[in-house]
């Protein structure tokens, strides 16, 4: 008699459980971030709460590992299967959103208040995505380098001109202490080149595509300015400053560290781990700035609504929900991520006030500039990539740049000029 | 014309259905996709309807000439020359870039130039990087494939003896050819690279005379690099279709030959060669397509670079067909790498019939 009273309960109960699962809409969502542990984790988290928070929606992930998400994105979409919420790179965004991968996203503007301006994706005057965080890039030395070298100590208001950085690089390569001067990173290949390097070239005063139109190349990348640039950009090399495209990756993550560099361009995300490394007076300075002001990238992974979903207001409650400053703060106490807002900078452990890596949001919310808000940028990035190796390599600068902006004018022109 | 094929043999064609439905499916169809696609402006990522465009994409691909370049003069009409008295030329951008004067340049880039007397006469083409791609993938088919098929004839040779425990020896230089390719170009990347195993035994075996290089940085070394990676790497297999070859060779043959007093040349010239005839047009063949097809390696190793020094006809067909989403010219790209192999596969046929 009891036994079939607990059996008649736990059928009832479970019945209950699948008619309140029922009556949530199940969303999928995809992910870049598979493989990472601790970043699964604090997304499952997340999700776990949202799902528990209200009845209607029940979102699950799906991760996928970094190197093939993108890939795979477009693979779906050519197939027709793609997940409701997307996760999407920041600077791809317009591209997906041009083929109607993805769909506006219909959040409310008062939930995106006090976010930085390069974490909310933007396109054709709606807002298409949202990111819990931001990654910025600064130039990491230690202040015993700058001593030894005789060199100032610049800031955000004040950062070195082309001539004191130059001045800096030959006195550091003089100084015999370094293997290479300055590490700029050129064994990351990929979206490191456009991200990292097309700030130099805005500060010169050129840039990957005229943003006035978004419809040729012609001028930002091969102007007077640009030319300045490409030159200045194989003298790093030519003048043995900085390690060529044959980079050891293992320099790249260890070489600063090791000391094998005086200077090294690298991300937020690669502050723990120097700053653990026992380095005391390490020190996260701003780009020079090469005559057009000082300036860095912007955007990274945000969420988005894709353009087969049914469901873009169960999607949008959704990155409401994970828009909360908890979890920008856990993010960033995870991964390093720099937290999309002030408040959540103030509760994480790096970003908060006197942090350790506190500096980074600064140059976030003054510096940053996003990557051109055009569907063709993800070409346009690889052709920018090529030309920068190509220069680094030797190439001649002007034929390499004219090439550049002739390749991405005729990718512009045969996509019907992108929809601007 | 009715023949056994066409007349009441359907078991056989039934038989033969999965394989040749395999083939169409896999092979011939999409064969006639990309020829169709090549034809138009498709793209990967697109909301504009594709347009047929004729033969466009063949156009920007293929289109090279002849630049003339005179030297620069002076006022007083004498050509201009640097300190080492080698003329001094107009740069070529002043040609092809906005130069109402020359539109049939427009848009083309230096490939490489040679000078006849004081004129530069310089090779443009629209596309460069498919030239190179075409000319890096020719002097690797041309290396690899007599290359590889010698030493996998030597080794195969070699092991096609009696003696205890020569299965080892068969499966150690068969093992190269079982892992995996991408895993192979990533330990050779490290073998090459400049603090590498390469530089340190070359630098151990000149007692510190010869200085380390970056063997897959330097334009000059990174195609030969690759190559020699590549033939080590699928030498084992070639080697197993010679060895199957010499086993077929009647072992009567060797004892008539030993018998009339043959040196060992006499017998490899007069026996086994003669043998392995078929064979030789197998490996030939096999070797001469799957070089053409050299795709791995570069994306692993060196992406195409530096300098485009290692780019490759497949290479170049999947960064735009997948990289820069441009399907219509990735297509284009694989439509003229069939019609080089399929003609110097029957060439090689027709070199190597039955007379």
């Amino acid at each position: 008699m009891k036994l079939t009273t607990t059996l008649a309960g736990a059928l009832a109960a479970s019945t209950c459980l699948a008619g309140m699962a029922a009556a949530q809409t199940e969303l999928t969502m995809w992910y870049h971030g598979g493989g990472n542990e601790v970043e699964s984790n604090i997304l499952d988290g997340i999700v776990s709460e949202f799902n528990a928070a209200q009845s209607d929606w029940m979102v699950t992930v799906e991760s996928f590992p970094q190197g093939s998400y993108n890939d795979s994105v477009v693979a779906a979409a050519l197939a027709g299967n793609l997940p409701c919420i997307l996760d999407v790179d920041g600077p791809v965004m317009p591209n997906w959103a041009w083929a109607g991968y993805m769909q506006a996203l219909p959040i409310s503007e008062a939930a995106l208040e006090g976010h930085l301006d390069a974490t909310i994706g933007r396109y054709n005057g709606e807002v298409y995505s949202v990111g819990l965080w931001d990654a910025a890039v600064a130039m990491y030395t230690r202040q015993s380098t700058l001593d030894a070298l005789g060199v100032r100590t610049p800031s955000l208001e004040e950062p070195w001109t082309l001539e004191e950085f130059n001045a800096a690089l030959a006195a550091a390569k003089a100084s015999g202490d370094f293997e290479y001067a300055f590490d700029v990173g050129m064994a990351w290949t990929g979206e490191w080149y456009p991200y990292a390097f097309s700030p130099f070239l805005q500060s010169f005063g050129g840039d990957i595509v005229d943003r006035s139109t978004y419809l040729t190349a012609e001028g930002a990348l091969n102007g007077d300015e640009a030319l300045a640039f490409g030159e200045w950009w194989q003298s790093l090399f030519t003048e043995g400053y900085a390690p060529g495209t044959s980079q050891d990756p293992a320099d790249r993550d260890g070489g600063f560290v090791e000391g094998k560099y005086a200077f090294s361009w690298n991300g937020n995300w690669a502050g723990k781990v120097a700053l653990e490394s026992g380095i005391d007076d390490l020190l996260f300075l701003p780009a020079p700035d090469f005559g057009n002001g000082s300036t860095i990238g912007a955007a990274s992974w945000q969420f988005g609504v894709s353009g087969t979903c049914e469901y873009p207001e169960g999607a949008a409650a959704f990155v409401e929900h994970a828009l909360q400053d908890k979890y920008l703060a856990a993010f960033s106490d995870g991964i390093g991520l720099i937290p999309s807002t002030a408040e959540a900078a103030a509760m994480s452990q790096d970003y908060n006030e006197g942090g350790a890596l506190e500096v980074f949001f600064e140059l976030s919310n003054q510096q940053a500039l996003v990557r051109p808000v055009t569907p063709g940028y993800v070409v346009a990035a690889k052709v920018f990539e090529k030309a920068l190796a190509d220069i680094a390599n030797g190439a001649d600068v002007a034929d390499t740049l004219d090439a550049a902006a002739d390749e991405i004018n005729a990718d512009i022109e045969r996509n019907g000029g992108y929809g601007h | 014309m009715a023949s056994k094929l066409t007349t009441s043999n359907r078991a056989g064609w039934a038989f033969a259905f999965p394989g040749f439905g395999l083939l169409a499916m896999f092979i011939v169809v999409p064969f006639f996709f990309a020829f169709y696609l090549s034809l138009t402006n498709q793209r990967l990522i697109s909301p504009n309807p594709t347009e047929f465009v004729g033969l466009d994409n063949y156009r920007s691909l293929l289109s090279i000439s002849v630049l003339s370049i005179e030297p620069e003069v002076d006022d007083a009409g004498a050509v201009v020359r640097n300190e080492d008295g080698n003329p001094k030329y107009p740069r070529v951008r002043t040609f092809t870039r906005n130069n109402p004067e020359y539109p049939q340049y427009a848009g083309m880039r230096e490939w490489f130039r040679w000078h006849s007397g004081d004129t530069a006469k310089v090779v443009v083409a629209t596309d460069v990087v498919f030239w190179k791609s075409l000319r890096n993938t020719l002097m690797f088919v041309l290396v690899v494939a007599p290359v590889q098929g010698a030493i996998a004839l030597g080794l195969a040779l070699l092991i096609n003896q009696r003696l205890r425990a020569i299965n080892i020896y068969r499966a150690i230089y068969f093992m190269p050819v079982v892992v995996s390719i991408v895993v192979v170009s990533l330990l050779w990347r490290f073998l090459y690279a400049e603090e590498g195993l390469l530089n340190s035994i070359l630098g151990a075996l000149s007692f510190g005379m010869f200085e380390g290089r970056d063997w897959l940085g330097d334009p000059d070394t990174a195609l030969g690099a690759i190559k020699a990676m590549s033939i080590w790497q699928a030498v084992g297999f070639h080697m197993v279709i010679w060895l199957s070859g010499l086993q077929t060779i009647s072992p009567t043959l060797y004892e008539a030959s030993s018998i009339e007093g043959a040196s060992k040349w006499q017998t490899f010239r007069y026996v086994t060669w003669p043998g392995l005839r078929n064979t030789a047009v197998l490996v030939l063949i096999v070797i001469t397509m799957q070089a053409f097809a050299l795709f791995a390696q570069i994306d692993v190793m060196t992406n195409g670079g530096p300098l485009d020094s290692t780019t490759t006809v497949v290479f170049q067909a999947v960064e735009r067909g997948y990289g820069k989403q441009d399907i219509s010219g990735g297509s284009a790209i694989s439509v003229v790498l069939f019609l080089i192999v399929l003609t110097i596969s029957l060439i090689q046929r027709y070199l190597t019939r039955e007379k």
